[in-house]
């Protein structure tokens, strides 16, 4: 990773650390809810980025991971979050394996559509039967504590674990994709026919990257559970599958950073078009916004945002100056 | 269960999985042939709906006509605007990767939805379906079947064989089948794949659209109504293989019944089973239960 | 501190003052924060409930309590997964003082429990969910409208008392369907029923055919249904459509027929229904509403309209009390639970879980209208289980 990346990444967390100085309980809210979406669309950028494996069933980890969160919490105490949240991110990997196990037997689209179908069973479970409450969903009474030290309830403090955690998975993402684990996962995603004729055995280690994003998507869940107190079918709904494949690729494919750009401008964009101060009686009508700005994405940023400082280079300097294009772990 | 209801569960089963082939062909030939996903294709079908509630007035004051003036000019309507639409926008996503065509196509959704809202509003309407339509058979002696959802399944099934026979026994159903195995090949021959290409588009589109102004009287026309169509579509697709219109038939017909009877006997298993049976029809077959063609 | 900064200090001081004292004399504006659907098949249900609340505070002369009254919208589409967010919003960064909303009963639900957890003053001027008021219940949450319990009861009462023996119910799989059909049953085998069937489908669902077959299968005495908007549209249509109402008499909680009349057309005929209002009860108070609500938005006022009106009675009624202001919580409270709401359905009082005492009517559609037949409940007060008020 070059030096300009490193300082970037630094800049965006250090500016993320000290942002709830300057701004109010909405403020907060808000970012701890965009800091939840880049952990998801992190685990994601580790299947579809860093693996090659595109997984349209992501929200499935993402919804067990929250009603675990629900459904385990003691009625009336506060759960300790030291064996609450290591068993909402189990249960989530859990699921994924299982899935994981069944799907890798399936390449291309037909991959596509069978992940999509194991998140739509997760889906029609909660929602039909009374497993979930249904449509309505349940509510978390007492958010979790640890010890006397933290307090969830409290949304600076949620805010703070939140952002703990984004750089946590991070650290430890950047770190795989140095690992030889993470090399080999590069190896399939370019090439895996000449990654089995070299004699690697690639099924175990794709169906490893699929459990550990699935347990960390299982971690953005506990997380945006904990933040609403509410959990509801929605959270496993394909229409999020969706959403947070469009981040992913909206921030760049291949790159971590490229995830929690993608996570903030989809937000961020959401709340520009939603926002009644700039449109006023139109903000209602705010997908249509946010529809033309993803189609003009594609059109305009072939590479994502990450590619854009690149592609003012080729503008600005001129076409020989454009660096060759090597996709870097981060 | 008595025999009667069985029967009319039947009816009903096969009237909701020959429209799901309707709006499902036209998404195989585009992902079959083209190689495009299209997550729009359940705003064709709503844009479907929608002009049936809409037009009905217009063409009734301007042509005099009734129901099926209506559906006469929407399909031609739904063919211009297919058109026009590949190419403008779809003619560029034939290059890309999947993952970019799933991104232009999901912002298409957005904008379509918000068109419906600006053109048409955000209630919901009900179309009524034509007067001679609207009787009832009886069957048995409690129930009568709705003679309308009998014309349902019979123009999707007259469209089913409209479209075998082109396929089969026309020089264009063979110059489609031959450009889904080899692009390159078919332009090397002479013949104009971008034409072939925009033919087979706005047909995938017109038959969506016509699925939806068949089935406006029955489900009703809301926001968002395209959601529910455009994933059980994608499940048929890849059961019945991508780019078979055999397979699409065949799947279609097997989630109508599943989801009819499963609805009836396991209410609270009904949303699972359809993709229970994808994943297994996956596993037994990785490649869908029929080849393109 | 140098001269010149203990001299714009003095001044900075004695703006502060002047600008308080000033605020004083006028109160600021309060900001009540509707959250309606104003799409889907409830749009027509917000509408009318936003059309009755500013019809009072019109009536009023724009002002509830002394305070100048200024509304927020926000569409929530009756989608629960939506409503924490959006209610958020209306709280954390409108700062609405006062909550209206909703609808559709998961989405009140999201609503009530962060209003209860923020403390913020809420009117629900519709969803019937029984826990609002009842597990999650608060001080500062009330209903103008009722409780889905009340009317399933009241017509589960009615049907016992004509003898209907086998009854299969049939409604959306959500809360409010679940408290209706669960009210209906509770009265309805109490005295001496059976309910052989629950049939149900996801809201907002309204693929119906399959489940009309399983009725014709099962050859029920009667049909008990809840459903409302759009959806209540449909289904007496197809009801009627697949020659049912001909052997298999359908009865309903009153939202199945208000409002919808225009569009059910004939298909509605002669329908049985039970509900906290009914059409031309010709009361004084229900003309003289009727009539102006009918010259303001040219349309007539359905269930809907009367309890957005009654919610913008009862913020009148507690603002009164408190001289606007909205901090006195317990005041509030206390005002409410001694009044008596005139409303056009028939005087209400609020029971101590905040949740209105009513009369439910037993009405029968005829030539358009809910005509009233006579009261199946009087002054129904729901139990409010859960809760600990």
């Amino acid at each position: 990773m070059t030096h300009s990346k490193t300082i970037f990444t630094a800049l965006v967390f250090a500016a993320l650390a000290l942002y709830p100085v300057f701004t109010g309980s909405y403020g907060v809210d808000l970012v701890t809810k965009i800091m939840i979406y880049a952990i998801f669309a992190l685990s994601l950028e580790l299947l579809v980025g860093a693996t090659g494996l595109i997984c349209f069933g992501q929200a499935a980890f993402f919804g067990i991971g929250a009603y675990a969160a629900v459904l385990l919490s003691p009625e009336g105490s506060a759960p300790s979050l030291l064996w609450l949240l290591p068993a909402c991110v189990l249960a989530s990997a859990a699921y994924a394996l299982a899935v994981g196990a069944l799907s890798l037997r399936t390449k291309g689209a037909y991959f596509i559509m069978v992940t999509l179908a194991f998140a739509q069973m997760a889906y029609y479970m909660v929602h039909d039967t009374p497993l979930g409450g249904g449509t309505d969903g349940i509510y978390l009474t007492m958010k979790p504590v640890l010890g006397s030290l933290l307090d969830l309830d409290k949304s600076t403090t949620l805010y703070g674990f939140t952002l703990l955690m984004l750089a946590g998975v991070f650290g430890f993402l950047a770190l795989l994709g140095r690992s030889t684990f993470g090399r080999a996962l590069a190896g399939i995603r370019v090439n895996e026919q000449r990654m089995r004729a070299t004699g690697f055995s690639t099924y175990p280690y794709k169906l490893a990257a699929f459990t550990i994003s699935g347990g960390i998507a299982g971690l953005a869940g506990f997380l945006f559970a904990v933040k609403d107190g509410f959990v509801n079918p929605e959270m496993m709904s394909w229409h999020l599958s969706g959403a947070v494949l469009i981040m992913i690729i909206l921030g760049g494919l291949g790159h971590l950073r490229g995830a929690l750009l993608g996570a903030f401008a989809f937000a961020l964009l959401q709340e520009f078009f939603k926002s009644e101060a700039v449109f006023g009686d139109f903000a209602k009508h705010w997908h249509l916004g946010l529809g033309l700005s993803i189609i003009a994405s594609v059109v305009f940023l072939p590479r994502g945002l990450v590619g854009l400082p690149g592609q003012l280079k080729v503008r600005l300097m001129g076409r020989n100056s454009l660096p060759e294009v090597r996709r870097e772990a981060v | 269960m008595d025999f009667s209801i069985f029967l009319i569960q039947c009816l009903n089963a096969l009237q909701y999985g020959l429209l799901l082939f309707l709006v499902a062909s036209g998404l195989t030939l585009i992902f079959g042939i083209m190689g495009v996903i299209n997550l729009a294709h359940g705003s064709f079908y709503m844009i479907g709906a929608y002009m049936a509630y809409a037009l009905a007035p217009i063409v009734g004051a301007t042509l005099g006509g009734g129901f099926f003036a209506t559906l006469a000019v929407g399909v031609v309507l739904a063919v211009l605007l297919g058109y026009v639409l590949e190419w403008a926008f779809f003619s560029f996503l034939y290059e890309r990767e999947h993952l970019q065509q799933v991104l232009m196509t999901y912002g298409l959704i957005l904008v379509f939805e918000e068109l419906r809202s600006l053109l048409a509003g955000d209630e919901v309407h009900g179309v009524a379906p034509p007067d001679f339509l609207a009787g009832t058979l009886a069957l048995g002696d409690v129930m009568t079947y709705p003679v309308y959802r009998l014309f349902i399944s019979g123009v999707c099934l007259a469209l089913a064989l409209g479209m075998y026979f082109v396929f089969t026994r026309t020089r264009l159903g063979m110059m489609i089948r031959a450009g889904s195995t080899n692009r390159e090949m078919v332009q090397s021959l002479g013949i104009d794949i971008k034409f072939l290409y925009r033919v087979v588009f706005a047909a995938g589109l017109g038959v969506a659209v016509l699925a939806g102004m068949v089935a406006a009287p029955v489900s009703s026309v809301y926001p968002n109504m395209g959601d529910s169509v455009l994933i059980i579509c994608f499940v048929i697709v890849v059961i019945g293989g991508i780019g078979s219109i055999r397979g699409a038939l065949l799947a279609a017909l097997l989630i109508g019944f599943v989801d009819t009877f499963g609805k009836v006997f396991l209410p609270q298993a009904a949303g699972v089973l359809v993709y229970v049976l994808m994943a297994l029809i996956l596993l037994w077959k990785p490649d869908g239960l029929f080849k393109a063609g | 501190m140098t001269q010149t900064k203990s001299r714009l200090h003095l001044i900075a001081a004695a703006a502060i003052f002047c600008a308080s004292a000033a605020s004083a004399q006028t109160q600021p504006k309060l900001k009540v924060g509707l959250m309606l659907p104003y799409t889907g098949t409830y749009a027509s249900l917000g509408t009318a409930i936003e059309n009755g609340f500013k019809q009072f505070v019109t009536e009023q002369g724009g002002k509830l309590g002394g305070r100048e009254i200024e509304f927020v919208k926000v569409d929530d589409a009756s989608d629960p997964s939506k409503a924490t967010d959006n209610v958020n919003k209306l709280i954390k960064r409108d700062n609405v003082d006062v909550l209206i909303g909703s609808v559709h009963s998961g989405v009140a639900m999201a609503m009530a429990k962060v209003a209860k957890d923020t403390g913020t003053l809420m009117i629900v001027p519709n969803a019937g969910a029984g826990a609002i008021t009842g597990a999650m219940c608060a001080p500062n949450v009330f209903r103008s409208s009722f409780s889905m319990w009340q009317s399933g009861y009241a017509m589960g009462d009615v049907m016992a008392k004509k003898g209907i023996k086998k009854v299969v119910t049939i409604t959306w799989k959500y809360a409010a369907g679940d408290e209706s059909v669960g009210g209906f049953k509770e009265a309805f085998e109490k005295g001496g029923g059976q309910v052989v069937k629950e049939l149900n489908l996801p809201f907002p669902n309204v693929e119906f055919q399959a489940l009309l077959t399983e009725i014709a299968a099962t050859k029920p005495d009667a049909v008990y249904t809840f459903f409302a908007g759009g959806g209540a549209v449909k289904f007496v249509k197809d009801y009627a459509g697949t020659g049912l109402k001909k052997s298999i008499p359908l009865y309903g909680a009153g939202f199945l027929t208000d409002g919808t009349l225009e569009a059910q057309g004939a298909d509605a005929d002669g329908l049985l229904t039970t509900l906290h209002y009914a059409d031309a009860l010709n009361t004084p108070r229900d003309n003289a509403f009727r009539l102006a609500y009918a010259k303001a938005y040219k349309l007539q006022p359905d269930v809907y309209a009367v309890q957005g009106y009654d919610a913008a009675q009862m913020l009148g009624v507690g603002l009164a009390a408190v001289k606007g202001d909205t901090t006195k919580k317990a005041e509030f409270a206390a005002a409410l639970h001694k009044a008596k709401i005139d409303s056009p359905r028939g005087a209400f009082t609020i029971s101590k879980f905040n949740n209105p005492v009513q009369d439910i009517y037993l009405r029968q559609v005829s030539g358009k209208e809910n005509k009233l037949v006579s009261i199946a409940s009087k002054a129904l007060t729901d139990p409010g289980r859960g809760c600990k008020l």
